[in-house]
């Protein structure tokens, strides 16, 4: 089988009449010469790692270390509580990545998925589904697999790095990834699961890495809130049956190849986007004088 | 999963925030340095430079180096609380704005004082993903990434005494991954770095230590 395709990953996957998650599951476990539970429990570990990261991000909102953000996750979290929402069950989801992201600005506890700039995304994605859904924790960390597995043909065709291909390559895929666990959470088949890829990953492409004071505050925390947005809306794209018309392998080569004609000043260093806006760059300053 | 990336690569690792380069990183090179002095440190002078110049404040990289000097793993939340930490533990640390030169954005030079007035230079720079590498122990150019346990020694430059090393470790049925040799001049002191496959036990750095070539023998452990 295919092993460095999403499609030829799909393909097996509904073969063998499972999911995305459990295939990438079995295959670690081949590639492991310890006992199988360790992969298992180390996914959990990771799980449970993210369930804390929401619980404080929600409850214990802090300043971020350089101060330029901090709360709005709390503040979105309430507002989801309090009336109706105009995005519905998205914004529960958003509310717990902005959390997450603002509480890795804090030096908080995190887990890079796939990057700590984009940790928020999954956390938010999952712990709002979990609570939704009710799944059984194993759906759970299965779905972790099936991100997993995304992230790792990203990395191999193109790129998880903000210097490297802007932030398509970090929440772009984070949110790509939350995209196909939410699909396969949702019951949904392993082809939907990498259509919501494409149709996620589709709407991040060209998006740059353009931190204010080259810090992983602003713009980051509010790109994971919108992040998981647009995984959860992708998600029920594919869930209704929409196929996106250039697959999923093929954006992901687009996003490599967008990335490498990327200019540096987009990628990462500070020097263009809205680092250098006015307030980006009284920001800069700000810092420079320390 | 295809090629050499686990589903742990993209899912993990667990660590503090912001920046897996600036922060994770900047732990282990900490951590590095800690064990190249093996003694408690009660001076640390830090430059840095480039990015980690730049941005060390808002990246909290200040805290993390000075976390990794106190042992801390990457994944403690009491990084955050470095400063307060150091000062219980007596450590006093100053930080400094500097221009190393033509080397990797996100580079540290840490210059530490042991308890027993033992000094180190250790300049290290973190490359990405957390990934680090030291370029440089006491004056000694090296290419050390912290993935192995890690043998580094300070020998006379003579005929044998790397022999005498690789014979002693193989005898212990240690396997080398990789080895590399540097001196300043000629016949006078070399440096050997030698990363390993399994666990190099005290008893046979003990051994090596007793090896009269050498000055000094310092065991680094994967750091995390
Ligand atoms: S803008 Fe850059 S630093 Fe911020 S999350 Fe995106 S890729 Fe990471």
């Amino acid at each position: 089988m295919d092993w460095n395709t999403l499609k030829g990953l799909a393909e097996e996957a509904e073969k063998q009449k499972t999911s995305l998650g459990n295939l990438v599951y079995r295959g670690e476990t081949e590639d492991y010469d310890g006992p199988e539970l360790d992969i298992y429990e180390r996914m959990k570990q990771n799980w449970l790692v993210m369930k804390e990261a929401v619980h404080t991000g929600l409850n214990k909102p802090q300043k971020s270390r350089g101060g330029m953000i901090g709360g709005d996750g709390a503040k979105l979290h309430i507002y989801a509580n309090s009336q109706k929402t105009l995005s519905g069950l998205i914004i529960e989801g958003v509310s717990r990545s902005l959390a997450v992201a603002e509480l890795n600005a804090a030096m908080g506890k995190i887990v890079a998925a796939p990057t700590a700039g984009s940790s928020g995304i999954l956390p938010g994605v999952l712990t709002m589904l979990e609570e939704k859904l009710q799944p059984e924790e194993k759906k759970i960390i299965m779905s972790l697999f099936t991100a997993a597995g995304v992230g790792s043909i990203i990395a191999q065709k193109a790129s998880l790095s903000g210097a490297e291909g802007g932030c398509q390559a970090e929440c772009g895929s984070a949110a790509a990834m939350a995209a196909a666990a939410a699909v396969e959470l949702s019951g949904g088949s392993p082809t939907q699961a990498i259509n919501a890829v494409a149709l996620s990953l589709k709407n991040n492409l060209g998006l740059v890495c353009d931190p204010v004071a080259g810090l992983v505050e602003v713009p980051c925390a509010k790109r994971n809130a919108l992040g998981a947005a647009n995984a959860l809306v992708a998600a029920d794209m594919a869930l209704a049956g929409i196929v996106s018309v250039i697959p999923a392998d093929e954006v992901i080569l687009a996003m490599g190849n967008i990335g490498r004609i990327m200019p540096e000043t987009l990628r990462e260093t500070a020097k263009g986007g809205l680092a250098q806006t006015p307030t980006g760059i009284k920001w800069q300053e700000h810092f420079s004088k320390l | 999963m295809a090629e050499s990336l686990s589903s742990f690569d993209i899912i993990g690792p667990i660590m503090v925030g912001p920046s897996s380069s600036h922060t994770a990183g900047a732990v282990r090179l900490g951590k590095m340095a800690k064990q190249l002095i093996a003694e408690k440190i009660k001076e640390a002078r830090i430059l840095l430079h480039g990015s980690f110049r730049e941005t060390y404040r808002g990246h909290g990289t200040d805290v993390a180096l000075v976390a990794g000097l106190l042992g801390l793993s990457t994944h403690d939340v009491r990084i955050k609380d470095a400063f307060k930490l150091a000062e219980e533990a007596a450590l006093i640390v100053t930080f400094e704005p500097v221009d190393l030169g033509e080397v990797h954005p996100n580079t540290v030079r840490f210059l530490l004082k042991g308890e027993s007035d033992r000094e180190l230079e250790m300049q290290g720079s973190s490359i990405g993903g957390g990934n680090i590498v030291i370029t440089r122990i006491n004056g000694f150019d090296v290419e050390v990434y912290g993935n192995y346990e890690t043998l580094v020694t300070v020998h006379q430059d003579r005929p044998g005494a790397i022999a005498q090393v690789t014979n002693i470790l193989s005898y212990y049925g240690i396997n080398i991954a990789f080895m590399r040799v540097a001196r300043k001049n000629r016949g006078k002191l070399a440096t050997m770095i030698i990363e390993t496959d399994q666990h190099i036990d005290p008893d046979v750095i003990k051994i090596i230590e007793a090896l009269p070539a050498f000055t000094s023998v310092r065991l680094v452990e994967k750091v995390i």
